[in-house]
């Protein structure tokens, strides 16, 4: 066990006062990046690089990374207290996370997102352990089609198994397909529906959509509900928080499957956002209460935040052994480590063994202070809820726009913001569902970029999507997933009449 | 000593002096405006640039790096425009800045930005993947001759400096390939490396870590004469041993990107001499150089009149592909 050694040597760079104190403040600044949507781990870690440029590589990595674990667990609490994702990667969070809390359970939900997102990384480290050399090699086969393969059964595995009207799903994907092709497309160069608007030529910021949809629909929807604040507080004891961790054990399969989703995307790479709604969709299709997702269930806070975390510590993997990052956040750290004289690439871990398995090694420590950090701090985040929504309501609109403004310091985004609030509102009212459409923002771009590089690779013919065995068994899984959910309802429906839950 | 020359000695002196007779400087943060996304080669420039700056204490004022690389960086060159004479915002980009107008119908001209200075220039190479039948560059053109429109040439971006030099390729030689758009450098690098396209055009900076690791392998490098002596990279080979495309018979001279520093238009004639001195002295720092070699790119600090021709015949001749090309909007 080469790989074990190595890792053994990482701990004892890792393991050192000044790395312990570099992860702690870490682990606690990127809380707070998390916790404020808008300013998430990307500009985050990005303001923090000069500050690296007086430590040695090891140590920089070592707090921008531990900032990275502090911004994806606090980007999970917002998503459950107030239904504002603090990252784009909690949005699949907020489906199941804020009924949850609203009901009365947000110590519950919020011990339930951060142990599950402890496992996920944990489960990521491990693979990135074990799997060093050989993933690099693996990512290498991901050509344009594979890509496209990849993003066509995220959609399908969301989508598959649906629960709302299958008409209103079609109407919200194809609004995020419409609104994700806004701006310059990167094939062909040409500038598409920005109507003559200087602002639309970036494209539209999906944080920004998220933030309307979600913070300002929801406050919306909690104002025409007569001014109070759903989610009341239940008691916060220490005890609740222990009690659930007690019925974890009880979710194994949902922890073992998503993590397993989030490896892959993150080695591949779809990146942690894809693989939080992918691994939603499985759980969502996988349960044989599918009806009751959305309302609060378990195991729709354990998927997406197992899979998001696993994506997002395998995420550094391709970043460091190929130089493709497949996160926003492991894009600003790679250009963090060409400042500071590395060159990402196969040869890293040959050539820099300290710098690679003491970031290894400290990704193990500082998850574990995150679980810790972020566990003690629950009764007070969850507190914030007993506060009355007189209070709270204005500083959710604040925060909102705020955080909006800093994703790219344009105030175009702030009408973006207002307009999908109300878009938001108009369909949670109307029973649209808007998953669908996030979805479709977020990967969109990419599937389309992917799917009009294979076109050019095989001069329009469709059949490159099943030119060798690792993309047709991903295209074929993703048919599966789109059709069969549907094929066995009709079949059960012709059998016997189902009873209604 | 002739008059033209006292006439020009006068005016350097008269240049050099200004500085110190006009005494601006910021009194607000300075926004460095980058043309591309976090943790790209214009992001990397923009970020050494600050570091520089701050820790030499050449700015006195806090230095904030924004990124606005939508639409291939138009997005940072239209807020130029919007910011328009404000001494506070300085824009980092490539040859981009006047190049996207020419193939995209954007809400801004060059006019809108003022140059300030180049600080390198950026090698383009050919590179093939290690176990490519291709010697030689013109082993590669011969087979794109052959079997036109067949062999898939990556790079990243559409109309943008990389499509450009594979189209100047195809105008020079005749050969046709089949060019396939990613979304960076970085990207291209690895879809070369697991055999997905046959040849990119990527700089060097962006295929360092793939040929190190022997993954892929440069066959040359489009500029005048051999790059910089270098510790050797992959086996016993260093950036300098890479022939020039020219010795081995692709008549393209020099093709090279520089990296800009611009202002809005509209600034004050003091504002432009400030930060051209501070940019000097970045150019001069021991971390610059460090960057410079890093990156394996050339040095080359250029400002006023020299930058203006610079710019000029890069622009002439890059129009010139996209006439032949047909990319010209409008």
């Amino acid at each position: 066990m080469a790989n074990f050694d190595l890792l053994m040597h990482g701990f004892g760079i890792a393991i050192t006062p000044m790395h312990l104190m570099l992860m702690v403040g870490g682990v606690l600044m990127g809380l707070i990046v998390g916790v404020l949507p808008g300013l998430g781990a990307p500009n985050g870690v990005s303001l923090l690089i000069p500050l690296t440029f007086a430590l040695d590589p090891t140590s920089a990595i070592i707090l921008l990374s531990s900032m990275y674990w502090g911004a994806l667990f606090g980007g999970s609490t917002t998503s459950i207290l107030f239904n504002i994702p603090g990252e784009p990667s909690s949005v699949a969070t907020t489906f199941d996370g804020y009924p949850m809390a609203r009901s009365g359970q947000s110590t519950r939900a919020l011990t339930l997102a951060f142990m599950s997102a402890g496992f996920g990384a944990l489960l990521g480290v491990i693979v990135i352990t074990l799997l060093a050399g050989w993933a690099s090699q693996f990512a290498l086969k991901f050509g344009a089609p594979e890509y496209f393969a990849v993003y066509f059964l995220a959609f399908a595995a969301f989508i598959g198994m649906g629960s709302a009207a299958p008409m209103k799903t079609m109407v919200s994907l194809a609004a995020g397909l419409l609104l994700a092709s806004v701006g310059m497309d990167s094939v062909t160069g040409s500038i598409r529906l920005t109507f003559g608007f200087e602002d639309l030529l970036g494209g539209i910021s999906f944080l920004v959509v998220v933030i309307g949809l979600f913070g300002i629909g929801e406050l919306l929807s909690t104002v025409q509900e007569g001014l109070r604040f759903r989610g009341v507080a239940s008691k916060i004891d220490l005890r609740d928080v222990l009690k659930t961790i007690a019925e974890l054990p009880r979710y194994w399969a949902t922890y073992i499957r998503s993590g397993l989703i989030g490896i892959w995307m993150g080695i591949t790479p779809g990146g942690p956002t894809a693989a939080s709604f992918m691994s939603y969709g499985i759980a969502r299709s996988s349960s044989r209460k599918g009806a009751a997702f959305g309302t609060g269930r378990p195991e729709g806070i354990v998927a997406p935040e197992t899979a998001d975390h696993s994506a997002g510590s395998c995420a550094m993997l391709p970043m460091l052994a190929l130089g493709v990052p497949s996160s926003a956040t492991a894009a600003v750290m790679m250009g963090g480590l060409m400042i500071w004289g590395l060159t990402p690439g196969p040869m890293l871990f040959a050539t820099q063994p300290d710098f690679v398995w003491g970031l290894i090694a400290s990704m193990y420590v500082s998850n574990l202070i995150g679980v810790v950090l972020v566990l003690a701090t629950v009764p007070m985040f969850a507190a914030l809820l007993r506060i009355p929504f007189t209070i709270i309501g204005p500083m959710i609109v604040a925060i909102c726009f705020v955080g909006a403004y800093t994703v790219s310091n344009a105030t175009f985004d702030l009408w973006v913001v207002l307009v999908f609030g109300l878009v938001g509102y108009l369909f949670s009212r109307l029973d649209y569902p808007l998953a669908p459409l996030v979805l479709a923002m977020v990967l969109g771009h990419k599937a389309e970029n992917a799917f009009h590089q294979s076109m050019v690779l095989s001069d329009g013919s469709l059949s490159i999507f099943f030119a060798n065995p690792l993309v047709s068994s991903i295209m074929v899984l993703g048919i599966a997933l789109l059709v069969l959910p549907k094929l066995v309802a009709f079949g059960s429906r012709f059998r016997r009449q189902v009873p209604v839950e | 000593m002739t008059k033209t020359k006292i006439g020009l000695l006068a005016a350097t002196a008269l240049t050099l002096a200004a500085p110190a007779l006009a005494e601006f400087a910021p009194s607000r943060p300075v926004e460095f405006v980058v043309a591309s996304g976090a943790g790209g080669g214009t992001d990397n420039f923009a970020r050494t640039i600050q570091a520089v700056l701050t820790r030499d204490e050449i700015v006195e004022r806090p230095i904030v790096v924004l990124n606005k690389g939508g639409g291939s960086g138009a997005e940072a060159f239209l807020y130029a425009r919007q910011n328009k004479g404000d001494p506070h915002k300085l824009i980092f980009g490539t040859n981009n800045v006047y190049l996207l107008p020419h193939v995209a119908k954007l809400a801004y001209t060059t006019e809108d930005l003022q140059p300030v200075a180049a600080l390198a220039l950026d090698e383009f190479l050919v590179w093939v993947k290690a176990d490519s039948p291709y010697e030689n560059v013109m082993d590669l053109v011969n087979a794109a001759k052959e079997a036109p429109g067949t062999i898939p040439f990556g790079g990243s971006q559409s109309k943008d400096t990389d499509e450009t030099l594979v189209a100047l390729i195809e105008q020079t030689t005749g050969a046709d390939f089949k060019y396939v758009p990613f979304n960076g450098g970085g990207e291209v690098g690895v879809q070369l490396a697991g055999g997905h396209v046959a040849a990119n055009v990527n700089n060097p900076n962006e295929n360092a870590g793939q040929w190190q690791a022997g993954a892929i392998r440069p066959l040359c490098v489009f500029a005048p004469q051999r790059m910089a002596e270098s510790e050797p990279i992959s086996g016993d080979m260093g950036w300098h041993d890479i022939p020039t495309c020219t010795e081995q018979g692709l008549e393209i001279e020099s093709y090279q990107m520089p990296r800009t520093v611009w202002l809005p238009a509209g600034t004050d004639p003091e504002v432009l001499a400030y930060y051209e001195a501070a940019l000097q002295k970045v150019s001069e720092s021991q971390d610059w150089k460090d960057y410079l070699t890093k990156t394996s790119q050339s040095a080359s600090f250029l400002t006023g009149e020299e930058l203006a021709k610079f710019i000029e015949t890069s622009e002439a001749n890059a129009v010139k592909v996209f006439e032949a090309e047909g990319w010209t909007a409008q």
